[in-house]
């Protein structure tokens, strides 16, 4: 499955120039009196994929968080889809419904997964589709098995979570993303819980959605994946967008000092 | 123990075993479950954002944990008379023992589904589940889980304190007991008896525990 398959991208194949997939305007959160968000400003086109990097606590986690619904941010607006336009700073604050709405047209990956321990791994992916969204399952099923075959897990679809690798959970747990059929899909620091040796697999299949033409935002460590798979890169710092641009050009001419720092940290981290 | 006395234990063995089977055991379990959905329901409560909710369910788990069970069944079967309120003995010992359950459980059943990792709801909600569905789909069942120990004590615990039942002249073990002791004078042996068959009732039940602590563990992380 690929995102051109689906209804919403296929009704809006061929218009002229169309409207970005995610456009957020003025995010504002605060955590008490502690701003974890200034104001954001993003933009991310059909397609296309954002990375945030930064450091540890500089709010992009946040960011990703509030575009799943996950936080309601205090103010600003975030629009998905071109037709769904939530606006935080309005009175009264969004309801359950509105961020229930934003939900439907993402799907996140987090970074400790999260699979549902209970449920074997065919379940977690079904979990959505099936008894959320309504979709019949057999055809479900069917999509399902597809995608884990393709991730490697078509043995394991009996298996609980707690028997497979860190690297085998997060595939599933990407393909429970996938399954939900998002517009969006949001990746969490997607590697940053497992052994070093495992991460490659899980990078390798990110890069393969991002070259079908999945749009994403990916919040990651990995500068090397960052440059090779997203079309923008964000400096997220201190709850702003220091910078943003061309990931070749960003990751090697930062124009701000802060980002450059910040590189020079992770290239050089002793 | 000479031949008269192995007699009388034998022939009491059948009074106390009926006490067991027709009082102790389906008494304990009507109020078990029927407790267990009171104390689902005060957990709830407790753990709800509106404060009026969570404000009840504090007080009457506080006023559970802080009277005696002997109490509350003399309250509900001697006291509630003279209000014009008659409760036969069997539906007393149900409704106190229930109430009794629904406070301690709640705390119990609330301390598992606070033990689910925020994850697990943050999972949940993003696959575009409501706070309903997470909650019996993806949150009790892992809940579940970590309640069956500790919900195994307050079962063992219930299946004892019916005894007290006998207080209120419900027909159950200990009762059937203290009859046969009254008529034999032979209080050292039917007392010891029937701790006997209670013990034994509670050996069945711990090993039913370890069954199902085993068979709900295959499906949780470790």
């Amino acid at each position: 499955m690929s995102p051109t398959d689906l209804p919403t991208d296929a009704a809006t194949a061929g218009a002229p120039a169309p409207a970005p997939l995610l456009t957020v305007r003025g995010l504002r959160k605060s955590f008490g009196t502690n701003q974890v968000l200034e104001s954001i400003d993003l933009t991310v086109g059909r397609g296309q994929v954002l990375a945030l990097i930064g450091p540890s606590g500089s709010g992009k986690t946040t960011i990703l968080r509030c575009l799943n619904g996950l936080e309601v941010a205090d103010g600003g607006a975030i629009t998905i889809g071109g037709e769904v336009t939530i606006d935080f700073g309005r009175v009264p604050a969004p309801s359950r419904r509105d961020l229930a709405a934003l939900r439907d047209r993402s799907a996140m990956v987090f970074q400790h997964y999260n699979l549902f321990p209970h449920k074997t791994v065919l379940e977690n992916v079904l979990e959505g589709p099936v008894v959320v969204q309504r979709r019949p399952r057999a055809e479900v099923t069917a999509e399902a098995l597809a995608l884990l075959d393709r991730v490697g897990l078509g043995d394991k679809i009996d298996a609980h979570p707690f028997e497979l690798s860190g690297g085998q959970q997060q595939r599933v747990g990407i393909v429970r993303a996938l399954a939900l059929r998002p517009q969006l899909l949001l990746f969490d620091e997607p590697t940053s819980s497992l052994d070093p040796e495992l991460v490659g697999d899980v990078l390798r299949l990110i890069k393969e959605l991002a070259v079908e033409g999945w749009t994403m935002v990916i919040v990651t460590h990995e500068l090397e994946f960052a440059r090779e798979v997203a079309t923008e890169v964000a400096f997220v710092d201190a709850g702003t967008i220091v910078e943003h641009g061309d990931p070749k050009q960003l990751l090697r001419n930062p124009t701000q000092e802060r980002t450059r720092q910040f590189l020079h940290r992770l290239l050089f981290p002793f | 123990m000479n031949q008269s006395t192995w007699d009388l234990f034998l022939s009491s063995l059948g009074p106390i075993i009926l006490g067991a089977v027709t009082g102790t055991i389906p008494l304990a379990l009507v109020s078990f479950t029927v407790g267990l959905a009171l104390a689902l329901v005060v957990a709830l409560m407790r753990l709800s954002r509106r404060r009026w909710l969570s404000g009840v369910a504090r007080v009457y788990i506080s006023i559970v944990r802080g009277t005696p069970l002997l109490v509350q069944l003399f309250v509900i079967f001697y006291g509630l008379p003279s209000l014009g309120v008659l409760i036969d003995p069997w539906p007393s010992a149900v409704i106190a023992f229930s109430v009794n359950v629904g406070g301690y459980a709640a705390e119990v059943i609330r301390a598992a589904i606070l033990s689910v990792p925020k994850g697990q709801w943050e999972a949940a909600y993003m696959i575009g589940m409501s706070h309903r569905r997470a909650l019996t789909r993806i949150i009790l069942p892992q809940a579940a889980r970590v309640s069956v120990p500790p919900l195994s004590n307050t079962f063992i615990s219930l299946v004892k304190d019916t005894s007290l039942a006998s207080l209120i002249l419900v027909t159950e073990l200990f009762r059937q007991a203290q009859q046969v002791a009254a008529f034999s004078q032979e209080f050292m042996l039917l007392y010891l008896e029937a701790a006997l068959v209670y013990w034994a009732i509670c050996l069945v039940l711990s090993s039913v525990q370890g069954v199902l602590e085993t068979r709900l563990d295959r499906y949780v992380a470790h």
